[in-house]
């Protein structure tokens, strides 16, 4: 199996400028890799630096020191060191992300929330709200809300199409950061579903699952956290 | 220029030298100028030519020694001179200049007057027009004023005339190569329209952005679905100005094309000269879907029979009575002449 | 694990514009100092910063709209190659600014013509550039008006007679009507009720994906540079003092200064 992230040595800390400069460090000597048709899971207690060390794999937090090494294509991207643009473009081709949380786009359907990866990778519209529908569908969003913005929805249908806008499209990394957090016990078996299929595809996945559940029914490897937890 | 006639109109860097006639009648040296720019086309106005005598003002050497020809002074007409000539240069280029006070106000001819001042020579034979009419209050005032100040000879009859100014029409027979059709304009900016600032519109006339001039033709086609601009319609000057030809109709417009004559345009408030020299291509702007076209008439003049020239409605009683005649009064009276009638000659001779 | 690849493809490397530390000095007075900035076609980068930041005096410049005290920009013109921009003739200056680019000011009234039809202010730049047929200019007039939806039985009204949004729509939809290749835009959302400006965000959005345009989008609002951009600059004092990934920038930034400014919008 094709190894799809390296990351070593990786660091980071928070300062805190407002607070009189107080630094906070976070995680300091993080090592793991994941591979193709795999799931990784990150695991330690709240606060831990899980979140943080999933979003410098996204090129969300910056790195302070270290590598994370993903393969685009048939290139090595360090994404501690990439330039935004390299990172936007990694984005679009190799790295889908599923947050906790949705960022709602003012009057933009639903069903145009989750389509939207698939056409900003050159997929056809209506072929990408095909997909879309599937999607919503399997998750259980009723019919009735496909064409409305998300932005009045509740938090779990919310959560649902921040879940069927990361999985529709066939990005070969996906980072899951809590993507059952606030669902219920049908909509998390599918969520596991669409993981193992995701697994089958071969796609590699990091993610952070508090439930339990969840986390023993996808997670290959779970990495402690806490062992690359920085000196205060 | 193919067909254009060096004797007739000699090329003007030859027209100004000084010297080869001598200053007429004792007026400052300054004038040989003028005189020379008309000099050159004087011999071919033949004596049958002269309507009315020279004129007593111009016997009288006393009143010649005090004042100067043609009302302005000498450095007056000599720098209106410079401009009409940067402007015969630059065809259709607005050339600011030093617009004088005139013995009338704003709006009645300032700046046509100023430019007839400045070309007119004691040999010319002048004729005036407003609306086409030789006898409407502008045209006998202004007439009057160059037959007292520079005591030419005037004349309703196109063909003899040498000098031609006018407001608002073009005569309807040809011009030919000896005459100066003098236009007087009252804003010559066709681009103020749709754009207030001088800075700006010297710059679109500068870059050649013209844009807008089709954005005017665009909204007259959207709001009347043709172009209903009939008057002060802008044409293209030789390939590159855009022009205001002044209020004439656009009926007109086609006459300025290749015309024989020089054309000058004189706008005294707005203190801009602008010149057509002969023979220069002057093309009235339009859409590939909406080309250009020139008003029609139903009926012929009601005078004279004439088809085929800008009429005028009148109107003759209270009751609806209406006819269309001529707006061109000498093109009217000259077929009349030759024995043409129309509808209604009988009842109103 | 050999061979580390952070360049991008040759392809697109090549950055359509390219500013080299740019200042400008309004006398003695600072207007911005020392900004280099690449902006590569497709990608949207937005300045963000307070009033008097600088960052209108530098579109200004990058728009060619002031000229810098120092430093250079560089345009990639049709043929491929980078010419200054002052360098260029005003005519030729001109031209890319009625064809190339675009430029939305945020009062609509100072990008539009407000005595002439919605129609003629969209058909402008297609006149300007010589189309002289008067039922094409209308199609493609009608066309943009859809996209920016605004009705079709306006195009014959004149832009007074449209509410702000409307207004701001139209100015859009005039700039992009020649497919410019790089948009500049002065706070484009600013003066507008919030849901107006949501509903002119995601139309700018789309068409920004739609038509692959490079975008320079100054806003003092850091929801708009978030939803409409790829990238962003900080700016304060008349100095960029942090640049990057907008989300970066946004969830982790370095600054002190970007640290009060994002931890002072409001949150709803």
């Amino acid at each position: 199996m094709a190894t799809r992230i390296v990351v070593s040595g990786l660091s980071k800390s928070f300062v805190m400028h407002l607070q009189g400069g107080v630094q906070l460090p976070v995680v300091q000597g993080v090592d793991f890799s994941v591979d193709a048709g795999e799931c990784v899971v990150l695991g330690g207690p709240s606060g831990a630096g899980k979140s943080s060390i999933l979003k410098m794999v996204y090129g969300n937090y910056g790195a302070d020191g270290g590598q994370i090494l993903v393969r685009d294509g048939d290139r090595l991207v360090d994404v501690a060191s990439a330039d935004p643009r390299r990172i936007v473009r990694l984005r679009q081709s190799t790295i889908g992300y599923v947050s906790q949380f949705l960022r709602v786009v003012p009057r933009v359907s639903a069903l145009d929330v989750v389509a939207e990866p698939l056409v900003s990778r050159g997929v056809d519209r209506a072929l990408a709200r095909s997909r879309a529908r599937e999607i919503l569908s399997r998750l259980n969003v009723p019919e009735r809300l496909f064409a409305l913005p998300p932005a009045t929805f509740s938090g779990g249908e919310q959560q649902r199409v921040n879940v069927a806008r990361g999985f529709v499209t066939d990005h070969p990394i996906l980072l899951l950061d809590e993507p059952t957090a606030s669902l219920d016990a049908a909509n998390r078996a599918v969520v596991v579903d669409l993981i193992r299929e995701k697994k089958r595809q071969g796609v590699a996945m990091l993610g952070i699952f508090h439930d339990e559940e969840v986390r023993s029914a996808v997670a290959d490897r779970i990495v402690d956290v806490m062992s690359f937890r920085a000196a205060a | 220029m193919t067909d254009m006639d060096d004797a007739r109109f000699p090329p003007l860097s030859n027209s100004l030298p000084r010297g080869e006639r001598g200053p007429v009648g004792g007026s400052g040296a300054g004038a040989d100028a003028g005189v020379e720019l008309n000099g050159a086309l004087s011999p071919l106005v033949g004596e049958s030519g002269r309507e009315g005598a020279p004129g007593a003002v111009l016997d009288d050497q006393a009143n010649l020694r005090t004042y100067s020809f043609a009302y302005l002074d000498e450095q007056t007409k000599r720098m209106i001179r410079r401009a009409i000539l940067k402007g015969i240069a630059i065809p259709g280029y607005q050339v600011p200049f030093a617009s004088r006070e005139m013995p009338m106000p704003y709006g009645w001819g300032t700046g046509g007057v100023q430019v007839t001042a400045a070309v007119l020579g004691p040999d010319d034979v002048l004729k005036v027009i407003d609306q086409g009419a030789d006898d409407t209050t502008n045209a006998v005032a202004i007439r009057g004023f160059f037959q007292k100040t520079a005591g030419v000879a005037t004349t309703t009859r196109t063909a003899d005339a040498t000098v031609i100014q006018t407001r608002h029409r073009i005569p309807e027979r040809t011009l030919q190569a000896h005459q100066i059709l003098v236009y007087q304009v009252p804003i010559p900016e066709p681009l103020r329209y749709l754009e207030p600032r001088e800075t700006e519109t010297r710059k679109l006339h500068g870059l050649e952005e013209y844009g807008l001039m089709h954005v005017k033709l665009y909204e007259d086609i959207a709001r009347h679905g043709h172009i209903a601009t009939t008057y002060a319609y802008p044409v293209k000057v030789e390939g590159r100005y855009i022009m205001d030809p002044s209020p004439t109709p656009k009926f007109d417009n086609p006459k300025m094309h290749r015309s024989k004559a020089l054309q000058l345009f004189g706008a005294g408030r707005e203190k801009r000269i602008y010149a057509v020299p002969p023979h220069t291509d002057v093309v009235s702007l339009d859409f590939e879907d909406h080309p250009f076209r020139i008003q029609t008439f139903k009926e012929p003049c009601a005078l004279c029979g004439a088809e085929g020239v800008y009429l005028d409605e009148v109107i003759l009683d209270d009751r609806g009575g209406r006819m269309f005649v001529c707006s061109d009064t000498d093109h009217c009276e000259e077929r009349r002449a030759e024995g043409h009638r129309g509808a209604l000659s009988g009842e109103s001779r | 694990m050999s061979a580390v690849a952070t360049l991008p493809d040759a392809e697109e490397e090549r950055p359509l514009l390219k500013v080299s530390r740019l200042s400008h000095y309004y006398g003695s007075r600072l207007g911005c100092r020392d900004v280099s900035l690449d902006v590569y076609p497709g990608e949207v980068v937005a300045v963000v910063g307070e009033s008097g930041s600088g960052k209108t005096t530098l579109l200004n410049c990058l728009a060619g709209r002031l000229t810098p005290t120092a430093g250079s920009v560089e345009f990639r013109m049709r043929d491929g190659r980078l010419r200054g921009l002052f360098s260029l003739t005003e005519a030729e200056r001109r031209l890319l600014a009625r064809t190339d680019w675009g430029f939305v000011h945020q009062n609509p009234a100072d990008g539009l013509r407000m005595t002439v039809s919605a129609g003629a202010n969209v058909g402008e730049r297609l006149m300007a550039v010589g189309d002289r047929h008067y039922g094409r200019i209308r199609s493609t007039a009608l066309d943009w008006l859809a996209r920016v939806e605004i009705e079709a039985d306006r195009i014959d009204d004149d832009p007074r007679a449209f509410s702000g949004g409307m207004r701001q729509r139209l100015q859009i939809a005039r700039n992009l009507v020649t497919r410019p290749r790089l948009v500049f835009m002065d706070e484009p959302t600013g003066g507008l009720d919030v849901s107006v400006q949501a509903r002119l965000l995601d139309l700018l959005r789309q068409l920004v994906a739609d038509l692959g345009l490079a975008a320079i989008v100054v806003t003092h609002d850091l929801a708009v540079a978030r939803l409409l951009s790829d990238r962003m600059l900080v700016m304060k004092g008349g100095e960029v003092i942090e640049h990057g990934l907008t989300d970066r920038v946004l969830d982790d930034p370095r600054e002190p200064y970007t640290q009060l400014l994002v931890s002072s919008i409001l949150q709803v």
